[in-house]
């Protein structure tokens, strides 16, 4: 049997989450806080899967009306039109702006998609202690972290689409429904991404620990 | 060197202080732990002094306009923000002036002030905390995809009426470009270590772990 890799928690110390000094806590499941920044040490982000899955079903929920109600609601000439996400795409597809199409299509429904998916796997990977494919997995964290933000897009759009259409009695634009939904779901979404701990994808299986270290 | 424990698989290793315009990796799940900076002072000093005078400018000048029939309309963020207020959309207002400006603004006069306290050591204890809430800001800070979602809202109007890209638009385009470039001009290991310690001690480049406080 090889010697696992040194981790922190496998010396006994800590490193701040704030200022990535490596600490040696005061006591075993108490480790009060980093001498140089004050923050609170935690060997891992306290109750991170169960605040992920929390933060991950509610963004599940808020993601079917996000794409059911319209976003958008354009009046002209007296007739009401509602227009969803989907809607918006074929809009942008049919007009001739087929790059733009494509990149609110992968920004607003498959990357929201595709993060609820990612980290639900991840989490079930955590839950079932998982040791294929951690280096992948990590990635996909990164990944998930990094790309989340751009979900946030057609909120903008809409956004600077209602301020700007503001031509009454001729035309104006107003948001939907959908819009709050929408948001809540990007940043439902990485909030969860950020009470994920991607270092439980790599300690070791072990019986867990119940509350916080 | 500093002996660091990588933040996304927690292995302890001690990391060199890379050369400017390299990185250095975790040796197991390849997170950039640092980033070789060939100041760290000055020149991000300098980026956010330039990025706060551009958003300025794209916060007080109209980032698009629209003509049709002879009327004429323009907004910038904030009116954005106020019309979807207005509109009966106050969570999403609220969400997108925290993205879209608050944020941006936030992280640009945290990490200005951080700078300018580190340029004579010790910096006082609660340049640590600033710090602290210049890194949380950071992620919520959304200029580029906004910035993007500008491009879409455009072109979508562009159908039904005349657009431009006002004066706005141009400063977001260059604080998208300057927010990066702080981003990879700062090393905040080299920041930490010219602030006081939170326990009353001097700065100092500890050579392995330190004992927590209470």
């Amino acid at each position: 049997m090889s010697t696992p890799p040194l981790t922190a928690r496998g010396a006994g110390l800590v490193a701040c989450e704030t200022c990535r000094l490596v600490v040696r806590p005061i006591a075993p499941g108490h480790a009060g806080h980093c001498p140089r920044c004050g923050a609170q040490l935690e060997s891992r982000r306290v109750a991170a899967v169960e605040r992920a899955w929390a933060l991950l079903i509610a963004a599940a929920i808020c993601y079917v009306p996000a794409n059911m109600l319209p976003v958008l609601e354009t009046t002209a000439l007296g007739t009401t039109e509602p227009d969803t996400i989907m809607g918006g795409v074929v809009l942008l597809w049919q007009t001739g702006s087929w790059p733009l199409a494509l990149i609110v299509l992968i920004a607003s429904v498959m990357v929201p998609l595709g993060k609820l998916v990612a980290l639900g796997w991840l989490l079930v990977s955590v839950q079932r202690g998982w040791t294929q494919g951690r280096a992948d997995r990590t990635r996909l964290y990164r990944m998930v972290e990094f790309i989340g933000r751009w979900s946030m897009l057609d909120v903008f759009v809409d956004t600077f689409t209602v301020a700007l259409v503001q031509l009454d009695p001729l035309m104006s634009i107003m948001p939907g429904p959908g819009v709050l939904f929408f948001a809540a779901v990007v940043v439902l979404t990485m909030l969860a991404a950020y009470s994920f701990d991607p270092r439980l994808l790599w300690d070791p299986a072990e019986p867990r620990e119940s509350g916080h270290d | 060197m500093t002996i660091e424990a990588c933040p996304d698989c927690d292995l302890l290793q001690r990391v060199p202080e890379p050369p400017p315009g390299a990185r250095a990796a975790c040796v197991r799940c390849g997170h950039v732990l640092r980033v070789g900076v060939a100041d760290g002072f000055d020149r991000p000093l300098a980026l956010s002094i330039t990025a706060l005078v551009v958003l300025l400018i794209a916060n007080l000048t109209p980032m698009m306009g629209l003509s049709v029939v002879g009327r004429h309309a323009s907004t910038t963020i904030i009116g954005g923000c106020v019309d979807m207020w207005l509109a009966g959309e106050q969570i999403t207002a609220v969400i997108v002036a925290f993205c879209a400006l608050i944020a941006p603004v936030a992280f640009i006069i945290l990490i200005g002030i951080v700078l300018m306290l580190v340029r004579r050591p010790p910096a006082p204890i609660w340049a640590g905390e600033v710090l602290r809430w210049a890194g949380s800001m950071q992620p919520w800070a959304m200029l580029e995809v906004m910035m993007l979602g500008v491009l879409v809202a455009l072109v979508k109007i562009a159908e039904l009426a005349t657009v431009q890209a006002g004066l706005g638009m141009y400063a977001i385009f260059a604080a998208m470009l300057l927010f990066p470039a702080i981003a990879a001009s700062l090393d905040p290991e080299r920041l930490w270590q010219r602030i006081s310690w939170a326990d009353g001690e001097l700065p100092h480049v500890p050579r392995g772990p330190v004992q927590a406080v209470e």
